[in-house]
């Protein structure tokens, strides 16, 4: 049995102490906005918060979260550079199939927390998240609105 | 039970439907290729805008509307939404003529039902071959003007007017002369009760509000905040989870599971299975099902279905494909004179090969299916899926039960690309079905994304060569090109679908239907069966032989000391259609750079340019590149898009781009290498998609010729690779002839 505080909320499980945070997300709190894509920290699908930082939460095994606070796309708008970034992802229309979308907006979400203007470097360095639909260019214009409207 | 039947088969077999798949249809269909073809759908271009005559069921509006009291309207959509906006593109139609606000509507997947087969005269229906407005748009029109003509004879009758001075803005009725008015809502229910009219009147186009305009699409806000719902998420009352593991090569079955014993002992664990081709097990999560079976230590044993061989690999099909190249073949139907004794009588040949890999789709939802047998004797079955019927014929055969007691849930798909028929046992949901009746519980089954890649219906190894004869001026006199291998309408339609004498239009388009007005043409299709389970991939044949014939054409150019864009123009000077639209990526891309040049970030860089044909639209491209570390950047690229005319610029765009990204991904990155009978990438570390880091800025230019309504989720694929090869020729002197190009290190010379 592990506790883990989720969005603000402290949570109980009963699982494995290997059991990546992905499945106690989806499976044991029934949580699908976090997405499983690859299951080695690959492609980004289910970048969460913990303690702020972006990361992807297939690869961090439950016994593992300690007292860190999660945060994931449920609750990711009411924050309000996560309301912004949201608000941006609309605007934009950038979603297309939609899949990877709840982690590039956690990632975006975490750089701007982060670095409120961040340099192209900066950028690069933080947007890793793969799309099979190639929104790039849409997600770029996104991360833009999303720092004018700070 | 043999749930290795072929799926797509299943469809032409049918449930009652007698699918005519005549010699003539199919030839007809020939030219447009790929999917369209598979399925026998009339594709001479007059028929696709006005509706390929399936206008039956465009007054069924109780079948496709729903408008609850408080105005909101439900649409079912015979179409899977996967990204490409057709769940926007369907309501934004009916809206239009229906004089509804767009942003009231929800739209589902319409289930399985005789109501909605828009395809293939009434018969069939999926969704694919970038086919879905063009064929349904006269439908959808019809289908919306009639249900505003019932609302407007409900509120007539209420008001006891008469329907003619009846008027509507969106969502409401108005009787001007009376000053009366009421949400659509609020006559909902009468309306429903009416007999639909027969001959509702369309509007005029100089009165769309909607049709042409960039409208929100309906979707984007749930997929911005996790709220959208795919297969993967979703969770019935008292489901059990599953994991399951592959045999190594397809073909091997399961024998004993030595450990059977102690994986049931693992955490949550609730039984284990062999199924065809696979070890499953059943647990009370998807980590623990998938931790047990990945522990499984499995005998696999007889063969069976389509077996790869433990010698099999991609690099020996290659050349088996190369030795057959010069063997002869069957003539595409756009075959022209006689180019054989144009080549002998040539005063120069130029020959070419080129090939490319066995791809996956990579979309970045893995397979999962739920099955749940109830008490009533029915199933339900929610899989993503791009044809209902299809899947609901694979259930029912599976579960062994008929067909209308099977009910398909078709949600979101997170992905698209042409991953969603069943093709066979490339799909998880009849695994679902045997899981669920040997459980007796709901069980949804997930493949992880290793098990995806190891068993994806693959974009198939292909293999051209190009032969063009040259007159002493440099003019191209004859074109002959081969075209080796096996394409995925022959594989799971069987050589009766291909036509007398046999030519898969899914392995020569791209190469064949080309424009250019070349006086003698034969494009051969030389048949040379593979073992490997392959499907439809975004823009299908053209992926890879647009890539192979226009690079061609600039290697022909280069022969020649002729400028790429102006052999195009001249090849094309009695084609004002494609002459406009190379016009307009010229001027999109600011104008032609015909030589390598220096950037202002102090990069050289170099321009290429291509031209597709496909699913019925016209496409140029121009890509801009530079080379750093050996690899190529791709800057810019331009693409112009011709598909006659639109219903919704923003999402066309969207489109463009994201095809465009999979054309760069696919011709940069990506490859499937097959060794000892095994596909030898099963995650994106070893299978590389296009980051984020290597996109370019992708700019599009609609052209609405008013040509007849082509295809738009697919057309911006074909001509990105080669655009790219033709632009790194230029800089580095290095032509590309095979894909992906980051197996061969270039130099910036």
């Amino acid at each position: 049995m592990f506790e883990i505080m989720v969005n603000g909320t402290a949570r109980r499980v009963d699982v494995e102490a290997d059991t990546p945070l992905l499945w106690v997300l989806r499976d044991t709190l029934g949580m699908t906005g976090t997405k499983y894509g690859c299951g080695v920290a690959q492609c980004g699908a289910c970048t969460v918060l913990i303690d702020g930082q972006a990361t992807r939460s297939c690869q961090v095994p439950v016994e593992s979260v300690g007292t860190a606070q999660v945060t994931t796309i449920e609750a990711i708008g009411a924050d309000p550079v996560g309301g912004r970034v949201v608000a941006a992802w609309v605007k934009n229309e950038v979603p297309q199939c939609g899949y990877c979308q709840s982690g590039q907006v956690m990632a975006a979400t975490a750089l701007l927390k982060a670095t409120p203007s961040p340099s192209a470097e900066d950028i690069a360095s933080a947007m890793t998240n793969l799309c099979r639909c190639g929104t790039y260019n849409a997600i770029a214009a996104a991360l833009a609105d999303a720092q004018s409207a700070g | 039970m043999d749930t290795h039947m072929d799926g797509l088969a299943l469809l032409l077999q049918g449930e009652g439907a007698a699918l005519n798949l005549s010699r003539r249809g199919t030839l007809g269909a020939m030219a447009a290729g790929g999917l369209l073809l598979a399925l026998g759908i009339p594709t001479r271009p007059a028929r696709a805008q006005e509706g390929p005559a399936v206008m039956a069921h465009a007054t069924k509006v109780a079948a496709y509307l729903a408008i609850r009291p408080d105005g909101s309207i439900t649409l079912q959509n015979p179409f899977a939404e996967g990204g490409q906006g057709i769940h926007t593109a369907i309501a934004q139609i009916v809206a239009e003529e229906l004089d509804a606000d767009l942003a009231r509507f929800a739209v589902e997947v319409a289930p399985p039902g005789p109501d909605y087969l828009l395809l293939m005269g009434g018969n069939a229906r999926f969704t694919g071959g970038s086919s879905s407005v063009r064929s349904s748009y006269a439908h959808f029109r019809k289908l919306g003007a009639t249900a505003r003509a019932m609302l407007v004879q409900a509120a007539a009758t209420a008001w006891q007017v008469p329907p003619t001075q009846v008027t509507t803005e969106p969502g409401r009725l108005l009787h001007a002369a009376s000053g009366r008015s009421a949400g659509y809502g609020d006559f909902a229910a009468a309306a429903a009760a009416l007999t639909p009219p027969a001959d509702a009147v369309l509007k005029d186009r100089a009165q769309f509000r909607l049709i042409g305009k960039p409208e929100k699409r309906l979707d984007v806000q749930d997929k911005s905040t996790g709220r959208a719902q795919y297969a993967i998420d979703i969770k019935v009352e008292g489901m059990l989870h599953a994991a399951v593991v592959h045999a190594p090569r397809a073909g091997a079955e399961p024998g004993a599971v030595t450990n059977e014993a102690a994986l049931r002992a693992m955490p949550g664990v609730v039984s284990v299975h062999r199924l065809p081709g696979a070890v499953a097990v059943v647990a009370d999560s998807f980590f623990r099902a998938r931790k047990a079976v990945e522990a499984a230590e499995v005998q696999w044993t007889a063969l069976s279905g389509t077996v790869l061989p433990e010698n099999f690999s991609s690099a020996s099909l290659l050349e088996t494909f190369r030795a057959a190249a010069d063997q002869p073949g069957n003539p595409a139907r756009d075959a022209l004179g006689d180019a054989p004794a144009a080549l002998r009588a040539a005063a120069r040949v130029v020959t070419a090969d080129y090939d490319a890999p066995y791809l996956a789709h990579a979309q970045l939802e893995p397979p999962s299916s739920i099955a749940r047998f109830n008490a009533d004797g029915t199933l339900d079955v929610w899989t993503p899926n791009q044809a209902p019927e299809l899947f609901q014929g694979v259930a029912a055969r599976t579960a062994e039960i008929p067909p209308e007691r099977v009910r398909i849930h078709s949600p979101l798909l997170g992905g698209f690309f042409g991953r969603h028929f069943v093709y066979g046992p490339a799909n998880p949901m009849p695994q679902a079905v045997l899981l669920a009746k040997a459980t007796q519980r709901p069980v949804k089954v997930i493949w992880t994304r290793e098990e995806e890649f190891g068993r994806d219906a693959y974009r198939p190894l292909s293999f051209a060569r190009l032969r063009a004869g040259l007159d002493a001026q440099g003019r191209i006199t004859g074109l002959h090109a081969s075209c080796v291998g096996e394409g995925p309408i022959g594989k799971h339609f069987g050589a009766a679908a291909l036509g007398d004498p046999p030519v898969d239009g899914s392995v020569v388009e791209g190469v064949a239907f080309k424009p250019y007005a070349i006086p003698a043409r034969r494009i051969d299709h030389v048949v040379v069966p593979q073992p490997v389970n392959i499907g439809f991939w975004r823009s299908v044949g053209h992926s890879m032989n647009d890539f192979f014939y226009e690079s061609f054409l600039d290697e022909i150019a280069h022969a020649t000391s002729r400028d790429p864009l102006a052999l195009r123009r001249e090849l094309l000077a009695r084609s004002p259609r494609h002459l406009a639209l190379l016009d307009a990526v010229v001027s999109l891309s600011g104008g032609w750079r015909p030589a390598a040049f220096m950037a202002e970030d102090g990069t050289r860089r170099a321009r290429g340019v291509a031209m597709a044909s496909p699913f019925g639209s016209e496409v140029a491209t121009i890509a801009e590149v530079s080379v750093a570390d050996g690899e190529v950047r791709v800057h810019d690229v331009w693409v112009a898009i011709d598909p006659g005319s639109i219903v919704n610029p923003a999402i066309v765009e969207a489109q463009v781009r994201s095809a465009a990204a999979i054309g760069l991904s696919s011709a940069l990155y990506e490859e499937v290498v097959f060794e000892g009978g095994q596909p030898q990438q099963r995650n994106f570390d070893t299978y590389r998609i296009l980051p984020p880091d290597r996109m370019p800025r992708v700019q599009v230019r609609i052209v609405e010729s008013g040509a007849p309504m082509g295809g738009i989720g697919e057309p911006g694929t074909p001509g990105v690779p080669p655009a790219v090869a033709n632009a790194v020729f230029t800089l580095t002197g290095t032509r590309l002839r095979r894909m992906p190009f980051a197996n061969t290190r270039l130099s910036a010379s």
